[in-house]
Protein backbone atom coordinates (compact mmCIF):
# COMPACT_ATOMS: atom_id res chain seq x y z
CA UNK A 1 0.00 0.00 0.00
CA UNK A 2 1.39 3.38 -0.90
CA UNK A 3 1.77 5.54 2.14
CA UNK A 4 3.98 8.53 2.56
CA UNK A 5 5.01 9.75 5.96
CA UNK A 6 8.69 10.29 6.41
CA UNK A 7 9.52 10.25 10.10
CA UNK A 8 13.09 11.47 9.92
CA UNK A 9 14.07 14.29 7.63
CA UNK A 10 17.80 14.76 7.47
CA UNK A 11 19.68 17.98 7.02
CA UNK A 12 22.14 16.98 4.31
CA UNK A 13 21.37 15.13 1.11
CA UNK A 14 23.36 14.32 -2.00
CA UNK A 15 20.45 15.19 -4.27
CA UNK A 16 17.29 17.12 -3.38
CA UNK A 17 14.44 16.99 -5.90
CA UNK A 18 11.76 19.68 -5.69
CA UNK A 19 8.43 18.21 -6.87
CA UNK A 20 7.42 14.56 -6.78
CA UNK A 21 5.55 14.31 -10.08
CA UNK A 22 6.70 12.01 -12.87
CA UNK A 23 9.65 14.37 -13.43
CA UNK A 24 10.83 14.35 -9.83
CA UNK A 25 10.32 10.60 -9.44
CA UNK A 26 12.34 9.77 -12.56
CA UNK A 27 15.08 12.19 -11.57
CA UNK A 28 15.41 10.52 -8.15
CA UNK A 29 15.70 7.08 -9.76
CA UNK A 30 18.26 8.42 -12.25
CA UNK A 31 20.34 9.96 -9.47
CA UNK A 32 20.33 6.71 -7.52
CA UNK A 33 21.33 4.69 -10.60
CA UNK A 34 24.22 7.10 -11.16
CA UNK A 35 25.55 6.46 -7.68
CA UNK A 36 24.10 9.22 -5.47
CA UNK A 37 23.33 7.81 -2.04
CA UNK A 38 21.10 10.13 -0.09
CA UNK A 39 18.23 11.43 -2.16
CA UNK A 40 15.19 13.41 -1.06
CA UNK A 41 12.00 14.23 -2.96
CA UNK A 42 9.89 17.06 -1.56
CA UNK A 43 6.26 17.50 -2.62
CA UNK A 44 3.64 19.87 -1.28
CA UNK A 45 0.74 17.46 -1.93
CA UNK A 46 -0.43 14.61 0.31
CA UNK A 47 1.41 12.13 -1.89
CA UNK A 48 4.04 12.13 -4.61
CA UNK A 49 2.83 11.42 -8.16
CA UNK A 50 1.98 14.91 -9.37
CA UNK A 51 -0.82 15.59 -11.79
CA UNK A 52 -1.07 11.89 -12.68
CA UNK A 53 -3.40 10.97 -9.79
CA UNK A 54 -6.20 13.07 -11.21
CA UNK A 55 -5.68 11.90 -14.84
CA UNK A 56 -7.73 8.72 -14.41
CA UNK A 57 -8.06 8.08 -18.16
CA UNK A 58 -5.87 5.66 -20.11
CA UNK A 59 -3.12 6.91 -22.43
CA UNK A 60 -0.01 6.75 -20.25
CA UNK A 61 3.03 4.53 -20.34
CA UNK A 62 2.95 3.09 -23.86
CA UNK A 63 6.62 3.98 -24.33
CA UNK A 64 7.90 3.54 -20.78
CA UNK A 65 6.01 0.50 -19.48
CA UNK A 66 5.10 -0.86 -22.95
CA UNK A 67 1.44 -1.05 -21.99
CA UNK A 68 -1.38 1.43 -21.80
CA UNK A 69 -1.97 2.59 -18.25
CA UNK A 70 -4.16 5.17 -16.55
CA UNK A 71 -2.43 8.11 -14.84
CA UNK A 72 -2.81 6.67 -11.30
CA UNK A 73 -1.40 3.30 -12.38
CA UNK A 74 1.62 5.02 -13.92
CA UNK A 75 2.14 7.09 -10.76
CA UNK A 76 1.82 4.16 -8.39
CA UNK A 77 4.14 1.90 -10.39
CA UNK A 78 6.74 4.60 -10.64
CA UNK A 79 6.43 5.48 -6.98
CA UNK A 80 7.00 1.82 -6.09
CA UNK A 81 10.37 1.85 -7.87
CA UNK A 82 11.29 5.14 -6.15
CA UNK A 83 10.57 3.51 -2.77
CA UNK A 84 12.49 0.36 -3.74
CA UNK A 85 15.55 2.50 -4.39
CA UNK A 86 15.47 3.85 -0.85
CA UNK A 87 14.71 7.45 -1.83
CA UNK A 88 13.30 9.62 0.98
CA UNK A 89 9.99 11.20 0.04
CA UNK A 90 8.56 13.99 2.16
CA UNK A 91 5.01 15.08 1.32
CA UNK A 92 2.85 17.92 2.53
CA UNK A 93 6.03 20.02 2.38
CA UNK A 94 6.32 23.19 0.34
CA UNK A 95 9.70 24.44 -0.85
CA UNK A 96 9.60 28.23 -0.60
CA UNK A 97 13.24 29.11 -1.07
CA UNK A 98 16.33 27.86 -2.86
CA UNK A 99 19.72 29.56 -3.06
CA UNK A 100 22.92 29.31 -5.09
CA UNK A 101 24.54 27.09 -2.47
CA UNK A 102 21.82 24.57 -3.36
CA UNK A 103 20.18 24.97 0.01
CA UNK A 104 16.40 24.77 0.14
CA UNK A 105 13.90 25.82 2.76
CA UNK A 106 10.65 23.98 3.20
CA UNK A 107 7.63 24.34 5.40
CA UNK A 108 5.46 21.43 6.48
CA UNK A 109 2.84 20.66 9.09
CA UNK A 110 4.84 17.67 10.28
CA UNK A 111 8.37 19.08 10.19
CA UNK A 112 7.90 22.83 10.55
CA UNK A 113 10.33 25.09 8.69
CA UNK A 114 13.52 23.26 7.73
CA UNK A 115 16.70 24.17 5.90
CA UNK A 116 18.20 21.34 3.85
CA UNK A 117 21.54 21.23 2.02
CA UNK A 118 22.12 19.38 -1.19
CA UNK A 119 25.15 18.73 -3.37
CA UNK A 120 22.90 18.77 -6.45
CA UNK A 121 19.41 20.22 -6.79
CA UNK A 122 16.77 19.08 -9.30
CA UNK A 123 13.81 21.32 -10.12
CA UNK A 124 10.67 19.37 -11.06
CA UNK A 125 7.86 21.73 -10.04
CA UNK A 126 5.63 21.03 -13.05
CA UNK A 127 3.23 23.56 -14.48
CA UNK A 128 0.21 25.58 -13.51
CA UNK A 129 -2.93 26.18 -15.55
CA UNK A 130 -3.55 29.52 -17.21
CA UNK A 131 -6.52 31.25 -15.65
CA UNK A 132 -9.16 33.77 -16.69
CA UNK A 133 -6.72 36.61 -15.99
CA UNK A 134 -4.36 35.34 -18.69
CA UNK A 135 -6.94 35.97 -21.44
CA UNK A 136 -8.98 38.75 -19.79
CA UNK A 137 -12.54 37.61 -20.51
CA UNK A 138 -14.80 40.63 -19.91
CA UNK A 139 -17.80 40.46 -17.58
CA UNK A 140 -18.64 39.94 -13.93
CA UNK A 141 -16.60 37.87 -11.46
CA UNK A 142 -19.04 35.23 -10.21
CA UNK A 143 -18.30 31.79 -8.75
CA UNK A 144 -18.30 28.97 -11.28
CA UNK A 145 -15.34 29.98 -13.46
CA UNK A 146 -12.53 27.49 -12.95
CA UNK A 147 -9.72 25.75 -14.78
CA UNK A 148 -10.36 22.31 -16.27
CA UNK A 149 -7.55 20.68 -14.31
CA UNK A 150 -8.92 21.97 -11.01
CA UNK A 151 -12.36 20.63 -11.96
CA UNK A 152 -10.63 17.33 -12.74
CA UNK A 153 -9.20 17.17 -9.22
CA UNK A 154 -12.59 18.09 -7.69
CA UNK A 155 -14.40 15.37 -9.63
CA UNK A 156 -11.83 12.56 -9.68
CA UNK A 157 -10.30 12.87 -6.22
CA UNK A 158 -12.39 15.05 -3.93
CA UNK A 159 -15.83 13.98 -5.14
CA UNK A 160 -17.33 17.40 -5.94
CA UNK A 161 -19.11 18.26 -9.18
CA UNK A 162 -18.36 21.82 -10.29
CA UNK A 163 -21.88 22.56 -11.58
CA UNK A 164 -24.90 21.29 -13.50
CA UNK A 165 -24.58 22.91 -16.91
CA UNK A 166 -21.08 23.54 -18.19
CA UNK A 167 -19.45 25.41 -21.06
CA UNK A 168 -15.81 24.59 -21.85
CA UNK A 169 -13.43 27.12 -23.37
CA UNK A 170 -10.39 25.62 -25.13
CA UNK A 171 -10.07 22.32 -26.98
CA UNK A 172 -6.84 21.08 -25.40
CA UNK A 173 -6.84 17.52 -24.15
CA UNK A 174 -7.69 18.46 -20.57
CA UNK A 175 -10.85 20.26 -21.73
CA UNK A 176 -11.89 17.36 -23.95
CA UNK A 177 -11.23 14.78 -21.23
CA UNK A 178 -13.30 16.84 -18.79
CA UNK A 179 -16.19 17.10 -21.28
CA UNK A 180 -16.46 13.31 -21.16
CA UNK A 181 -15.83 13.02 -17.43
CA UNK A 182 -18.57 15.46 -16.52
CA UNK A 183 -21.02 13.87 -18.98
CA UNK A 184 -20.39 10.45 -17.44
CA UNK A 185 -21.05 11.94 -13.99
CA UNK A 186 -24.43 13.25 -15.16
CA UNK A 187 -23.44 16.89 -15.76
CA UNK A 188 -24.70 18.54 -18.95
CA UNK A 189 -21.86 19.81 -21.17
CA UNK A 190 -23.31 22.36 -23.60
CA UNK A 191 -20.28 22.62 -25.87
CA UNK A 192 -16.57 23.17 -26.30
CA UNK A 193 -15.43 26.50 -27.78
CA UNK A 194 -12.07 26.97 -29.48
CA UNK A 195 -10.75 30.31 -30.69
CA UNK A 196 -8.40 28.73 -33.27
CA UNK A 197 -9.67 27.24 -36.54
CA UNK A 198 -8.40 23.80 -35.50
CA UNK A 199 -8.82 21.66 -32.40
CA UNK A 200 -5.85 21.48 -30.01
CA UNK A 201 -6.41 18.01 -28.63
CA UNK A 202 -5.75 14.53 -29.98
CA UNK A 203 -8.17 13.12 -32.55
CA UNK A 204 -8.71 10.24 -30.20
CA UNK A 205 -10.10 12.66 -27.64
CA UNK A 206 -12.21 14.52 -30.20
CA UNK A 207 -13.85 11.22 -31.16
CA UNK A 208 -14.07 9.50 -27.79
CA UNK A 209 -14.79 12.52 -25.59
CA UNK A 210 -16.98 14.67 -27.86
CA UNK A 211 -18.42 12.67 -30.80
CA UNK A 212 -19.34 9.71 -28.57
CA UNK A 213 -21.59 11.99 -26.51
CA UNK A 214 -22.75 14.40 -29.26
CA UNK A 215 -21.00 17.33 -27.59
CA UNK A 216 -20.52 20.07 -30.19
CA UNK A 217 -17.09 21.62 -30.86
CA UNK A 218 -17.29 25.22 -32.11
CA UNK A 219 -14.07 26.25 -33.86
CA UNK A 220 -13.03 29.90 -34.40
CA UNK A 221 -15.39 30.81 -31.57
CA UNK A 222 -14.70 32.19 -28.11
CA UNK A 223 -16.36 33.22 -24.87
CA UNK A 224 -16.74 37.00 -25.14
CA UNK A 225 -18.53 37.78 -21.86
CA UNK A 226 -19.37 36.20 -18.52
CA UNK A 227 -22.69 37.08 -16.82
CA UNK A 228 -24.01 36.47 -13.30
CA UNK A 229 -23.81 38.12 -9.90
CA UNK A 230 -22.89 35.44 -7.35
CA UNK A 231 -22.79 32.46 -9.67
CA UNK A 232 -22.31 32.21 -13.44
CA UNK A 233 -25.75 32.58 -15.08
CA UNK A 234 -24.80 32.66 -18.73
CA UNK A 235 -21.94 33.32 -21.13
CA UNK A 236 -21.90 35.15 -24.45
CA UNK A 237 -20.03 33.31 -27.17
CA UNK A 238 -19.01 34.78 -30.52
CA UNK A 239 -17.20 33.71 -33.66
CA UNK A 240 -13.85 35.46 -34.19
CA UNK A 241 -12.36 37.28 -37.17
CA UNK A 242 -8.94 36.63 -38.70
CA UNK A 243 -7.30 38.70 -35.94
CA UNK A 244 -9.10 36.50 -33.35
CA UNK A 245 -11.37 39.39 -32.28
CA UNK A 246 -14.97 38.38 -31.40
CA UNK A 247 -17.61 39.44 -33.95
CA UNK A 248 -20.27 40.65 -31.52
CA UNK A 249 -23.02 41.02 -34.15
CA UNK A 250 -22.93 37.25 -34.54
CA UNK A 251 -22.76 36.43 -30.83
CA UNK A 252 -25.26 34.38 -28.85
CA UNK A 253 -25.94 33.65 -25.18
CA UNK A 254 -25.78 30.28 -23.46
CA UNK A 255 -27.36 29.58 -20.06
CA UNK A 256 -24.93 27.74 -17.81
CA UNK A 257 -23.71 27.74 -14.21
CA UNK A 258 -20.08 26.84 -14.89
CA UNK A 259 -17.32 27.85 -17.29
CA UNK A 260 -14.28 25.58 -17.50
CA UNK A 261 -11.06 27.01 -18.91
CA UNK A 262 -8.66 24.73 -20.74
CA UNK A 263 -6.36 27.35 -22.17
CA UNK A 264 -2.90 25.98 -21.56
CA UNK A 265 -0.25 25.40 -18.94
CA UNK A 266 2.59 27.61 -17.75
CA UNK A 267 5.79 26.21 -16.19
CA UNK A 268 5.93 26.98 -12.49
CA UNK A 269 9.22 28.83 -12.06
CA UNK A 270 9.02 31.01 -8.95
CA UNK A 271 11.91 29.07 -7.40
CA UNK A 272 13.93 29.28 -10.62
CA UNK A 273 13.48 33.05 -10.60
CA UNK A 274 14.51 33.22 -6.96
CA UNK A 275 17.63 31.26 -7.87
CA UNK A 276 18.36 33.67 -10.70
CA UNK A 277 18.88 31.00 -13.36
CA UNK A 278 18.34 31.92 -17.03
CA UNK A 279 14.85 31.35 -18.39
CA UNK A 280 13.84 30.94 -22.04
CA UNK A 281 11.12 33.48 -22.89
CA UNK A 282 9.54 31.04 -25.37
CA UNK A 283 9.17 28.02 -23.08
CA UNK A 284 8.98 30.11 -19.86
CA UNK A 285 11.25 27.43 -18.40
CA UNK A 286 14.96 27.27 -17.56
CA UNK A 287 17.56 27.19 -20.30
CA UNK A 288 19.15 23.73 -20.03
CA UNK A 289 22.20 21.97 -21.40
CA UNK A 290 22.16 18.40 -22.67
CA UNK A 291 22.86 17.37 -19.07
CA UNK A 292 19.53 19.04 -18.20
CA UNK A 293 21.60 21.44 -16.11
CA UNK A 294 20.47 25.03 -15.77
CA UNK A 295 22.72 28.07 -16.05
CA UNK A 296 23.69 27.45 -12.40
CA UNK A 297 26.11 24.52 -12.01
CA UNK A 298 24.66 21.70 -9.93
CA UNK A 299 21.08 22.83 -10.46
CA UNK A 300 19.13 20.62 -12.87
CA UNK A 301 15.57 20.89 -14.21
CA UNK A 302 13.17 18.53 -15.97
CA UNK A 303 9.55 17.87 -16.92
CA UNK A 304 6.83 20.48 -17.30
CA UNK A 305 8.86 23.05 -15.42
CA UNK A 306 11.22 23.16 -18.44
CA UNK A 307 8.68 22.87 -21.25
CA UNK A 308 5.11 21.58 -21.48
CA UNK A 309 4.98 17.91 -22.40
CA UNK A 310 2.02 16.04 -23.83
CA UNK A 311 3.28 12.55 -23.03
CA UNK A 312 4.37 11.55 -19.57
CA UNK A 313 6.71 8.92 -21.02
CA UNK A 314 8.94 11.67 -22.41
CA UNK A 315 8.83 13.44 -19.05
CA UNK A 316 10.16 10.28 -17.43
CA UNK A 317 12.87 9.88 -20.08
CA UNK A 318 14.07 13.49 -19.93
CA UNK A 319 13.95 13.53 -16.13
CA UNK A 320 15.82 10.26 -15.71
CA UNK A 321 18.61 11.91 -17.71
CA UNK A 322 18.48 14.99 -15.47
CA UNK A 323 18.72 12.76 -12.41
CA UNK A 324 21.61 10.77 -13.85
CA UNK A 325 23.54 13.96 -14.40
CA UNK A 326 22.71 15.24 -10.93
CA UNK A 327 24.06 11.95 -9.57
CA UNK A 328 27.21 12.28 -11.67
CA UNK A 329 27.66 15.84 -10.43
CA UNK A 330 27.72 14.43 -6.90
CA UNK A 331 30.06 11.51 -7.63
CA UNK A 332 32.34 13.71 -9.69
CA UNK A 333 32.30 11.77 -12.97
CA UNK A 334 30.85 14.37 -15.27
CA UNK A 335 30.33 13.90 -18.99
CA UNK A 336 31.96 16.51 -21.27
CA UNK A 337 30.35 19.93 -21.54
CA UNK A 338 28.32 21.05 -24.55
CA UNK A 339 29.96 22.80 -27.47
CA UNK A 340 27.04 23.46 -29.85
CA UNK A 341 24.05 25.78 -29.45
CA UNK A 342 20.73 24.76 -31.06
CA UNK A 343 19.04 27.68 -32.78
CA UNK A 344 15.31 27.35 -33.55
CA UNK A 345 14.90 28.23 -37.25
CA UNK A 346 12.02 27.96 -39.69
CA UNK A 347 8.79 26.64 -38.15
CA UNK A 348 10.52 25.70 -34.89
CA UNK A 349 9.31 27.43 -31.71
CA UNK A 350 11.92 26.00 -29.40
CA UNK A 351 14.38 23.16 -28.83
CA UNK A 352 15.18 21.44 -25.52
CA UNK A 353 17.96 21.03 -24.57
CA UNK A 354 19.26 24.41 -25.69
CA UNK A 355 22.80 23.09 -26.27
CA UNK A 356 24.34 19.71 -27.15
CA UNK A 357 27.80 18.20 -27.52
CA UNK A 358 29.30 16.53 -30.56
CA UNK A 359 30.73 13.53 -28.70
CA UNK A 360 27.60 11.57 -27.77
CA UNK A 361 24.01 10.76 -28.67
CA UNK A 362 21.28 13.28 -27.85
CA UNK A 363 17.51 13.38 -27.90
CA UNK A 364 16.20 16.81 -28.82
CA UNK A 365 12.58 17.78 -28.12
CA UNK A 366 10.97 20.57 -30.08
CA UNK A 367 7.67 22.18 -30.98
CA UNK A 368 6.69 23.50 -34.39
CA UNK A 369 4.65 26.63 -35.11
CA UNK A 370 2.58 25.39 -38.07
CA UNK A 371 1.23 21.97 -39.02
CA UNK A 372 2.96 20.44 -42.06
CA UNK A 373 2.57 17.19 -43.94
CA UNK A 374 5.42 15.37 -45.68
CA UNK A 375 8.19 17.49 -44.25
CA UNK A 376 11.83 17.45 -43.38
CA UNK A 377 13.58 18.21 -40.15
CA UNK A 378 17.02 19.71 -40.79
CA UNK A 379 19.97 20.29 -38.46
CA UNK A 380 22.22 22.70 -40.31
CA UNK A 381 23.74 20.56 -43.03
CA UNK A 382 24.75 17.86 -40.58
CA UNK A 383 21.63 15.80 -40.44
CA UNK A 384 18.13 15.58 -41.87
CA UNK A 385 15.17 13.32 -41.40
CA UNK A 386 11.86 12.91 -43.21
CA UNK A 387 8.67 13.19 -41.20
CA UNK A 388 5.17 12.26 -42.35
CA UNK A 389 3.63 15.17 -40.43
CA UNK A 390 4.22 17.67 -37.64
CA UNK A 391 1.58 19.35 -35.43
CA UNK A 392 2.04 22.16 -32.89
CA UNK A 393 0.12 20.12 -30.30
CA UNK A 394 2.46 17.16 -30.66
CA UNK A 395 6.02 17.43 -29.45
CA UNK A 396 8.60 16.32 -32.02
CA UNK A 397 11.57 14.38 -30.74
CA UNK A 398 14.70 13.58 -32.61
CA UNK A 399 17.61 11.35 -31.68
CA UNK A 400 20.95 12.40 -33.17
CA UNK A 401 23.88 10.01 -33.26
CA UNK A 402 27.44 11.24 -32.73
CA UNK A 403 28.55 10.08 -36.18
CA UNK A 404 26.55 12.96 -37.67
CA UNK A 405 27.87 15.48 -35.19
CA UNK A 406 31.53 14.47 -35.20
CA UNK A 407 32.21 16.23 -38.49
CA UNK A 408 30.64 19.46 -37.28
CA UNK A 409 33.06 22.17 -36.13
CA UNK A 410 30.87 25.26 -35.72
CA UNK A 411 29.31 26.41 -32.48
CA UNK A 412 25.65 26.80 -33.53
CA UNK A 413 23.27 24.52 -35.42
CA UNK A 414 20.07 25.83 -36.91
CA UNK A 415 17.03 23.56 -36.69
CA UNK A 416 14.36 23.88 -39.40
CA UNK A 417 11.19 21.94 -40.17
CA UNK A 418 10.37 22.59 -43.82
CA UNK A 419 8.22 21.15 -46.61
CA UNK A 420 10.02 18.32 -48.38
CA UNK A 421 10.52 19.93 -51.79
CA UNK A 422 12.46 23.02 -50.64
CA UNK B 1 -25.75 -0.13 -54.86
CA UNK B 2 -28.42 2.62 -54.56
CA UNK B 3 -29.48 1.16 -51.19
CA UNK B 4 -25.96 1.33 -49.79
CA UNK B 5 -25.40 3.75 -46.92
CA UNK B 6 -22.36 5.92 -46.21
CA UNK B 7 -21.15 6.51 -42.66
CA UNK B 8 -18.28 8.80 -41.71
CA UNK B 9 -15.58 8.39 -39.09
CA UNK B 10 -12.56 10.41 -38.01
CA UNK B 11 -9.51 8.17 -37.80
CA UNK B 12 -7.81 8.33 -34.39
CA UNK B 13 -4.72 6.37 -35.44
CA UNK B 14 -2.48 9.43 -35.75
CA UNK B 15 -2.70 13.23 -35.84
CA UNK B 16 -3.39 13.28 -39.61
CA UNK B 17 -7.00 12.48 -38.72
CA UNK B 18 -8.11 11.03 -42.05
CA UNK B 19 -11.84 11.35 -42.78
CA UNK B 20 -13.00 7.81 -43.34
CA UNK B 21 -16.10 6.79 -45.26
CA UNK B 22 -17.67 3.37 -44.82
CA UNK B 23 -20.03 2.12 -47.49
CA UNK B 24 -22.31 -0.62 -46.23
CA UNK B 25 -25.12 -2.64 -47.85
CA UNK B 26 -28.67 -3.06 -46.52
CA UNK B 27 -27.50 -5.90 -44.26
CA UNK B 28 -24.96 -3.45 -42.76
CA UNK B 29 -22.05 -5.40 -44.22
CA UNK B 30 -19.04 -3.25 -45.04
CA UNK B 31 -18.64 -2.98 -48.82
CA UNK B 32 -15.77 -0.54 -48.92
CA UNK B 33 -13.77 1.82 -46.73
CA UNK B 34 -12.43 5.00 -48.33
CA UNK B 35 -10.37 7.96 -47.21
CA UNK B 36 -7.53 6.32 -45.35
CA UNK B 37 -3.86 7.02 -45.89
CA UNK B 38 -2.60 3.86 -44.26
CA UNK B 39 -4.05 0.43 -43.46
CA UNK B 40 -4.67 1.35 -39.83
CA UNK B 41 -7.50 3.59 -40.98
CA UNK B 42 -9.19 0.81 -42.88
CA UNK B 43 -9.09 -1.53 -39.88
CA UNK B 44 -10.25 1.21 -37.50
CA UNK B 45 -13.27 2.12 -39.64
CA UNK B 46 -14.38 -1.52 -39.87
CA UNK B 47 -14.06 -2.00 -36.10
CA UNK B 48 -15.90 1.25 -35.34
CA UNK B 49 -18.64 0.36 -37.80
CA UNK B 50 -19.22 -3.22 -36.71
CA UNK B 51 -18.37 -3.30 -33.02
CA UNK B 52 -17.20 -0.01 -31.44
CA UNK B 53 -15.64 -0.57 -28.02
CA UNK B 54 -14.27 1.69 -25.29
CA UNK B 55 -12.24 1.41 -22.15
CA UNK B 56 -14.26 2.97 -19.35
CA UNK B 57 -12.50 4.99 -16.66
CA UNK B 58 -14.49 6.62 -13.88
CA UNK B 59 -14.42 6.91 -10.09
CA UNK B 60 -16.21 5.25 -7.19
CA UNK B 61 -17.05 6.72 -3.78
CA UNK B 62 -14.83 5.50 -0.94
CA UNK B 63 -15.33 6.06 2.79
CA UNK B 64 -12.44 6.65 5.16
CA UNK B 65 -9.82 7.02 2.44
CA UNK B 66 -7.08 9.56 1.77
CA UNK B 67 -9.35 10.92 -0.98
CA UNK B 68 -13.14 10.75 -1.43
CA UNK B 69 -13.01 8.90 -4.77
CA UNK B 70 -11.02 5.97 -6.02
CA UNK B 71 -10.37 5.71 -9.78
CA UNK B 72 -11.47 2.53 -11.59
CA UNK B 73 -11.34 1.10 -15.10
CA UNK B 74 -12.83 -1.76 -17.06
CA UNK B 75 -10.36 -4.62 -17.42
CA UNK B 76 -11.19 -4.71 -21.16
CA UNK B 77 -12.86 -2.49 -23.68
CA UNK B 78 -16.67 -2.83 -23.54
CA UNK B 79 -19.31 -2.12 -26.22
CA UNK B 80 -19.62 1.64 -26.62
CA UNK B 81 -23.37 1.53 -25.99
CA UNK B 82 -22.80 0.24 -22.43
CA UNK B 83 -20.45 3.00 -21.26
CA UNK B 84 -23.06 5.36 -19.83
CA UNK B 85 -25.03 2.59 -18.12
CA UNK B 86 -21.87 1.27 -16.44
CA UNK B 87 -20.99 4.70 -15.08
CA UNK B 88 -24.56 5.26 -13.87
CA UNK B 89 -24.55 1.91 -12.04
CA UNK B 90 -21.21 2.68 -10.38
CA UNK B 91 -22.67 5.82 -8.82
CA UNK B 92 -24.50 3.66 -6.27
CA UNK B 93 -21.35 1.80 -5.18
CA UNK B 94 -19.54 2.84 -2.00
CA UNK B 95 -16.26 1.24 -0.94
CA UNK B 96 -14.44 1.36 2.38
CA UNK B 97 -10.72 2.19 2.56
CA UNK B 98 -8.23 0.67 2.25
CA UNK B 99 -8.53 -0.35 -1.40
CA UNK B 100 -5.68 -1.83 -3.43
CA UNK B 101 -4.76 -1.23 -7.05
CA UNK B 102 -6.15 -4.17 -9.02
CA UNK B 103 -8.98 -4.95 -6.55
CA UNK B 104 -12.06 -6.11 -8.45
CA UNK B 105 -14.96 -3.81 -7.61
CA UNK B 106 -17.60 -5.41 -9.88
CA UNK B 107 -17.09 -8.74 -11.64
CA UNK B 108 -18.30 -9.19 -15.24
CA UNK B 109 -20.06 -5.85 -15.37
CA UNK B 110 -23.39 -6.13 -17.26
CA UNK B 111 -22.29 -9.44 -18.75
CA UNK B 112 -19.59 -7.76 -20.86
CA UNK B 113 -16.92 -10.14 -19.55
CA UNK B 114 -14.97 -7.13 -18.23
CA UNK B 115 -14.39 -6.44 -14.54
CA UNK B 116 -14.31 -3.05 -12.86
CA UNK B 117 -10.92 -2.76 -11.14
CA UNK B 118 -9.34 -0.10 -8.94
CA UNK B 119 -6.44 1.74 -10.58
CA UNK B 120 -4.66 2.87 -7.42
CA UNK B 121 -4.22 2.06 -3.74
CA UNK B 122 -6.43 4.08 -1.48
CA UNK B 123 -4.94 4.03 2.00
CA UNK B 124 -7.05 4.98 5.00
CA UNK B 125 -7.02 8.70 5.80
CA UNK B 126 -4.40 10.04 8.19
C1 LIG C 1 -5.25 16.94 -17.44
C2 LIG C 1 -4.01 16.35 -18.02
C3 LIG C 1 -4.13 15.24 -18.86
C4 LIG C 1 -2.98 14.61 -19.34
N1 LIG C 1 -3.14 13.50 -20.12
C5 LIG C 1 -2.03 12.79 -20.50
C6 LIG C 1 -2.15 11.55 -21.22
O1 LIG C 1 -3.26 11.11 -21.57
N2 LIG C 1 -1.02 10.85 -21.52
C7 LIG C 1 0.21 11.33 -21.14
O2 LIG C 1 1.21 10.64 -21.38
N3 LIG C 1 0.35 12.52 -20.50
C8 LIG C 1 -0.73 13.26 -20.16
N4 LIG C 1 -0.58 14.46 -19.48
C9 LIG C 1 0.77 15.01 -19.29
C10 LIG C 1 1.54 14.53 -18.07
O3 LIG C 1 0.66 14.20 -17.03
C11 LIG C 1 2.47 15.63 -17.63
O4 LIG C 1 3.31 15.91 -18.71
C12 LIG C 1 3.32 15.24 -16.42
O5 LIG C 1 2.50 14.98 -15.31
C13 LIG C 1 4.31 16.34 -16.05
O6 LIG C 1 5.09 15.89 -14.97
P1 LIG C 1 5.85 16.88 -13.97
O7 LIG C 1 6.44 16.01 -12.92
O8 LIG C 1 6.72 17.78 -14.75
O9 LIG C 1 4.73 17.81 -13.34
P2 LIG C 1 3.56 17.51 -12.30
O10 LIG C 1 2.92 16.21 -12.55
O11 LIG C 1 2.70 18.72 -12.33
O12 LIG C 1 4.30 17.42 -10.88
C14 LIG C 1 4.88 18.53 -10.24
C15 LIG C 1 4.87 18.29 -8.74
O13 LIG C 1 5.66 19.27 -8.08
C16 LIG C 1 5.03 19.69 -6.90
N5 LIG C 1 5.53 21.03 -6.56
C17 LIG C 1 5.55 22.12 -7.36
N6 LIG C 1 6.12 23.17 -6.74
C18 LIG C 1 6.48 22.73 -5.51
C19 LIG C 1 7.12 23.35 -4.39
N7 LIG C 1 7.51 24.64 -4.42
N8 LIG C 1 7.34 22.60 -3.28
C20 LIG C 1 6.96 21.29 -3.25
N9 LIG C 1 6.35 20.66 -4.27
C21 LIG C 1 6.12 21.36 -5.39
C22 LIG C 1 3.55 19.63 -7.26
O14 LIG C 1 2.75 19.50 -6.11
C23 LIG C 1 3.49 18.38 -8.14
O15 LIG C 1 3.22 17.22 -7.38
C24 LIG C 1 -1.71 15.13 -19.00
C25 LIG C 1 -1.61 16.28 -18.20
C26 LIG C 1 -2.74 16.89 -17.70
C27 LIG C 1 -2.60 18.12 -16.83
S1 LIG D 1 -5.59 6.36 -41.82
FE1 LIG D 1 -3.46 6.11 -41.19
S2 LIG D 1 -2.58 8.10 -41.72
FE2 LIG D 1 -4.78 8.42 -41.71
S3 LIG D 1 -5.23 9.14 -39.61
FE3 LIG D 1 -5.50 6.91 -39.65
S4 LIG D 1 -3.54 6.14 -38.93
FE4 LIG D 1 -3.17 8.26 -39.57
Amino acid sequence: MITGKLSHLEQHYDVVVVGGGPAGMAAAVGARDAGAEKILIVDREKEAGGILWQCIHPGFGLHHFKEELTGPEYAQRYLASVMDKGVDVVTGAFVFDADRDRRIQLTSGQHGIRVIDSKALVLGMGARERTRGAIRIPGTRPAGVLTAGLAQKFVNMMGFLPGKRVVILGSGDIGLIMARRLTLEGVEVVGVFEIMPHANGLNRNIVQCLHDFDIPLHLSTTVAHIHGRDRVEKVTVAPVDAALRPIMEKSWDIDCDTLLLSIGLLPENELSRQLGISLDPVTSGPVVSSRMETSMPGVFACGNVVHIHDLVDFVSQESYLAGTNAGEFVTGKRRPADNVRLVPGENVRYCVPHTISTDREHTVYMRVRQPLEKCLIRLGDVYQKKLLYVFPAEMVNLTIRPRFLEQFHGDALRVDVVPRDT
Amino acid sequence: MPDNTLTHYLCIGCPLGCRLEVESDDGDNVVEVRGWTCKKGDAYARQEHIDPRRMVTTTVRVNGGRWARVPVKTSDAVPKGQVEAICRALRSVTLAAPVRMGDVIVRDVFGTGADIVATRDMPAAG
